[in-house]
């Protein structure tokens, strides 16, 4: 299962690089999202998979699965979310003021400097 | 949206209510059995998005006339002041304590200071949450 | 290193962190009471200060000192332990003393309608605190940590007028000078901590003879004078102190005369004991000086500034006291002699640094009345003021007389000191004296009679000559009494100090002088200064001074040609501004080669890094050895969500509508919460599940208004082909990554602690969860907070721009 989840975790990394390489916003939006379920499934698959059971005291004898990457991944599903949700309105905010979401044209001017 | 959605207002209603006492059940307990603060906070605020689909804005605010910027705060205070509350007892920070009791209609309870600081966990994200929401669907 | 236990903050500590907290009340009182001048809250403090500090003389000149310590990081070993022996003490007096005379002089001299005197004298209180912590700190971190408060207090005081460019250039250029001194000095310590295992300066004098024969020992000795001459303006360093000149007089006075640029003095003092057994350090602070000496007395002469006359004879009198720093350093190679004869020489300079701080003090108030009372400080334009300001004339004389080193003012008396040890150095039988050693009296007496030149421009072309009304712009009177008092105390004691210099010798200057050299004991020396010596060189080298100095003077219109054989493009200002500007560009322009301004770019990079380098420690690990056994099984529904997560991925590549595209994001996140499911995460699923519906309606809420996705047919073939092999990359290391941590175990997981002591330690049956509020709470408390200001950013993004929005309504 691990092999499996390993392809699976390198599809979505790659398709999320992808995205987040394009020069549309919405595009890199969806991409970070992308990357995020990559990076949680990677921490769990680190973890190892199904060796034990649901790691509630009490309900199984055990041993049970290592509960660590699960409370890592809890955070992150949740941060994760913060960060797409400020992304999102950046993105709206962005094209409400200056009428494109094209990567390109976003560029800092010169004399920004 | 239109106005002939009664079915959806309906259920809306009725499920939404049903949502907040379960994600309140996966609040408490949260110790024992999977939920917690998170997801509990989550899945009031879910009912809340819910009542936004079926109804607008406006009469939402009216239903639940709450200012989430400020729930954000009260969570925030309630979660630090559980983690520093420690310090006057000379225990370290974030040291939790808990207790047994016998609690009528409860009977055999378990009260845990950690269900405070997850209260706090559970006002930050229906605040933020809704004030996410809220904030952008205003701004149309 | 040694571990202090955590004491009480002493009176001393008190002391310096006074300033500190009257500063915080001055902006509050300034707004309150702003019919008064501010300066008189502030004016208390010095002289308390000062009155506290005179108490200590008795002690400490019975050889005791005061010490206290007060925990910081005592994990590091950096405490802040304050001492106060002679030399701190010496220091404290002057700075507390002249600090108050500056603050009362400081009352006349700033408009109290017309200047923010509230910064100005939180600035002045930010100095005054750091500099007494700096001389009273025995902690090299914390000497340090004040060092850079004054490098940061001196920085806003000279761009206290920063509405002008030359403030602004003079602050910027003494930060830079300062800071780059103080770095490479707090180098310096690192290093002399490396060596000796502590940061106090006690404990590093008991190991001088162990410290010399480090290899880090040059090294640490020349990064910390370093800091040393950039601070007290020595050659070649000296370019920053005449531009401070753009600074309000009083700050000129205190800072940039009797205080702060005595810091590198101060600080060559202290660490004598360690360094002075190094034939390096003599060179260097002696040369260094008599360079200093001879080059700022050189300079003075062309100035036409009034107060840069005063900067470089500054510069030059620094100079002159670091040479004699370096000559008693000396002393420390002939313990076995009866009288040593090069003590003399650190008496001179300690001495001398109290002399300065009077007469050069009394100059520059002096200066400052003049140009406050006549609008201009150039020479050219002044003469013939002595009818008009008779008291203020009165106090240049004395102030400039002693600088020239005539009798009987105190100035007199440390210039024949002066000439006494540059004349012994040349008897000295160590450091290849026997060669160069003439060189040192030659120099000092070629640098004396430069001094004694523009001590003399100074009075005569500013208060003799033609009066010329016409190219002043006010009409020269006296200045007020308040304004004249701080002065005349200074050349007061510019005149008892001269007529009786034992008033100090027993009292201030055996302590501090017992504090630089520490190997002879107190009874040994008993020092007396008196005014004549009977017919010897000193005396002839001054007879000389006057006389070629007098006839310079005279003939100044024929010689001064020589300021112009060292061409202006090759002084030492313009290499700085061309070495400042080649910076910024050389800066501008490296960060154009990667600053592209695209966001991809910074993508590509840290994709590529990504890519590479854990690729490399991937191969150099050897961690492509796959253990493919041992894994879990796979079952029918999780081949399904496996391949229809991929092939979602990939579809969603060329989705065409932002629509599809949102919706198949929300599938891979329900699909990855079933993931979670089977694999025994139940909290994780419920999580995902419900954030999924938020975020994909979330989603929707957005770009609901947003454009269709930009189309892709801009994109050209090659731009898409290389973000294909950059992501194909991405993907390969990150698998790759999966797969060897899952067949390498490098270290137990620590996870067992957690189900183990989840029910006895925290009453909680979800580990999970007592994971996440209690055993790393402190993680959950700060995630909150990051979700909660994510919120107010989001809110701010869009409520400010309403608030914005309705004021162009108004305006329209």
């Amino acid at each position: 299962m691990e092999i499996v989840m390993a392809v699976v975790i390198g599809i979505l990394f790659m398709s999320a690089t992808y995205l987040m390489l394009s020069k549309s916003i919405l595009r890199i939006i969806i991409g970070t999202g992308l990357l995020s379920h990559g990076a949680h499934l990677l921490i769990l698959t680190m973890g190892g998979l199904k060796r034990g059971s649901v790691p509630l005291l009490g309900e199984s004898a055990g041993p049970y699965v290592d509960p660590l990457p699960q409370a890592l991944i809890l955070t992150a599903i949740v941060i994760s979310f913060g960060v797409t949700s400020l992304f999102l309105v950046v993105a709206y905010r962005t094209y409400q003021e200056l009428g494109t979401d094209n990567m390109d044209k976003l560029r800092g001017k010169e004399s920004n400097e | 949206m239109k106005t002939n959605d009664i079915i959806l207002q309906t259920v809306a209603k009725v499920a939404s209510l049903v949502i907040i006492l379960f994600s309140i059940y996966i609040f408490f307990g949260g110790h024992y059995s999977p939920g917690g603060g998170f997801v509990g906070g989550l899945l009031a605020s879910g009912a809340i998005v819910l009542l936004l689909l079926a109804y607008d804005l406006k009469t939402v605010a009216n239903m639940l006339p709450v200012d989430y910027k400020l729930v954000v705060a009260a969570g925030l205070l309630i979660s630090s002041a559980t983690v520093s509350g420690a310090l006057f007892f000379d225990a370290p920070l974030m040291t939790h304590a808990y207790q047994y009791f016998e609690l009528p209609l409860l009977g055999h309870t378990s009260l845990h200071t950690a269900v405070l600081f997850d209260l706090g966990v559970y006002l930050v994200v229906i605040g933020i949450t809704m004030t996410i929401i809220q904030t952008i669907g205003e701004s149309e | 290193m040694e571990f202090r236990e955590v004491e009480y903050m002493s009176s001393l500590h008190w002391a310096i962190l006074s300033p500190f907290f009257i500063a915080c009340f001055i902006p509050l009182v300034y707004k309150q009471f702003h019919r008064v001048h501010t300066g008189w809250f502030v004016l208390f403090l010095p002289i308390v200060l000062f009155i506290y500090f005179t108490g200590f003389i008795h002690e400490v000149g019975d050889g005791r000192h005061l010490s206290a310590s007060l925990g910081w990081i005592p994990s590091l070993g950096i405490n802040f332990d304050v001492y106060a022996d002679g030399l701190s003490l010496l220091f404290s007096l002057l700075i507390t003393g002249i600090g108050a005379l500056v603050i009362l002089y400081s009352i006349y001299y700033l408009d109290k309608d017309k200047e923010k005197l509230h910064t100005f004298y939180v600035y002045l209180l930010l100095f005054m605190g750091s500099m007494l912590g700096l001389v009273l700190s025995d902690n090299l971190i914390v000497l340090y940590m004040f060092w850079e408060f004054t490098s940061l207090s001196s920085f806003l005081l000279i761009g206290y007028w920063y509405h002008r460019e030359r403030s602004r250039y003079g602050a910027q250029k003494s930060l830079l000078i300062t800071v780059l001194g103080g770095l490479s000095m707090l180098g310096g310590f690192v290093l002399l901590s490396f060596m000796g295992d502590t940061y106090s300066i006690r404990e590093l004098m008991g190991q001088t003879g162990e410290l010399a024969t480090d290899p880090l020992f040059t090294a640490s000795l020349l990064l910390i004078l370093l800091g040393a001459f950039t601070k007290s303006a020595q050659f070649p360093f000296h370019i920053w102190l005449p531009d401070a000149m753009e600074a309000p007089t009083p700050v000129s006075a205190y800072l940039h005369s009797a205080t702060m640029v005595k810091a590198g003095i101060y600080l060559v003092a202290r660490l004598s004991p360690v360094f002075a057994e190094s034939s390096l350090w003599f060179w260097l602070i002696a040369s260094a000086g008599i360079l200093t000496l001879v080059w700022g007395s050189y300079s003075a002469v062309k100035q036409t500034d009034l107060k840069a006359i005063l900067a470089y004879s500054t510069i030059s009198q620094l100079g002159m006291i670091m040479s004699l720093l370096g000559a008693g350093a000396a002393a420390l190679h002939y313990e076995s002699m009866d009288k040593n004869i090069y003590m003399a020489a650190t008496v001179a300079a300690v001495f001398h640094l109290i002399n300065h701080a009077t007469f050069k003090g009394s100059l520059f108030m002096a200066a400052g009345i003049v140009d406050h009372e006549t609008g201009t400080r150039d020479i050219r334009k002044l003469g013939g003021l002595m009818n008009f300001m008779p008291i203020t004339f009165t106090i240049t004389i004395i102030g400039a007389f002693s600088m020239a080193g005539l009798p009987p003012f105190n100035g007199f008396l440390s210039k024949e000191m002066f000439f006494t040890s540059m004349v012994r150095v040349t008897e000295m039988e160590i450091f290849n004296m026997e060669t160069w050693g003439v060189l040192f009296p030659v120099l000092a007496w070629v640098g004396s009679i430069f001094t004694f030149v523009y001590s003399m421009i100074i009075v005569l072309k500013t208060f003799t000559g033609k009066f010329k009304p016409e190219k002043l712009e006010k009409k020269p009177h006296e200045a007020p009494l308040g304004m004249l008092i701080p002065p005349v105390i200074l050349a007061s004691l510019v005149i008892i100090f001269g007529f009786f210099p034992n008033l100090l010798a027993s009292t201030v200057i055996e302590p501090a002088v017992a504090a630089i050299q520490p190997g002879l004991s107190q009874k040994q020396f008993q020092i007396h200064i008196s005014h004549w010596h009977g017919f010897t060189i000193e005396l002839y080298m001054t007879l000389g001074v006057i006389l070629l100095g007098s006839l310079l003077y005279i003939t100044w219109d024929k010689w001064k040609c020589v300021y112009h054989i060292i061409p202006g493009r090759l002084s030492l200002n313009r290499m700085y501004d061309a070495l400042l500007a080649g910076m910024e560009r050389g800066s501008i322009g490296v960060t154009k080669l990667f600053m592209t301004g695209y966001i991809r770019t910074y993508l590509v990079y840290i994709f590529l890094f990504f890519i590479v380098s854990l690729g490399i420690t991937l191969w150099r690990e050897d961690a492509f050895a796959f253990d493919v056994g041992n894994t879990a099984p796979v079952r029918l529904y999780e081949v399904i969500i496996s391949v229809i997560i991929a092939t979602s991925a990939i579809v969603i590549l060329f989705a065409k509508s932002r629509l599809t595209s949102i919706i198949i994001l929300g599938a891979i996140g329900y699909m990855v919460s079933l993931f979670f499911v089977l694999f025994r995460a139940p909290d994780l699923a419920l999580t995902q599940l419900v954030i999924e519906t938020i975020s994909v309606a979330l989603f929707l809420l957005c770009f609901y208004h947003l454009p269709k996705l930009s189309s892709r047919k801009e994109e050209r073939v090659a731009f898409r082909l290389n973000n294909a092999l950059i992501s194909i990359g991405v993907g390969v290391i990150v698998a790759l990554i999966a797969l060897s941590s899952h067949s390498n175990k490098l270290f137990e997981s620590i996870s067992n602690y957690y189900i183990e002591n989840a029910y006895e330690e925290a009453g909680g049956k979800n580990i999970v969860n007592v994971i996440l509020v209690d055993f790393r709470g402190l993680d959950t408390m700060f995630e909150i907070t990051v979700l909660g200001i994510a919120a107010l950013g989001i809110f701010a993004l869009i409520k400010l721009r309403l608030a914005r929005g309705t004021l162009k309504d108004e305006n329209e």
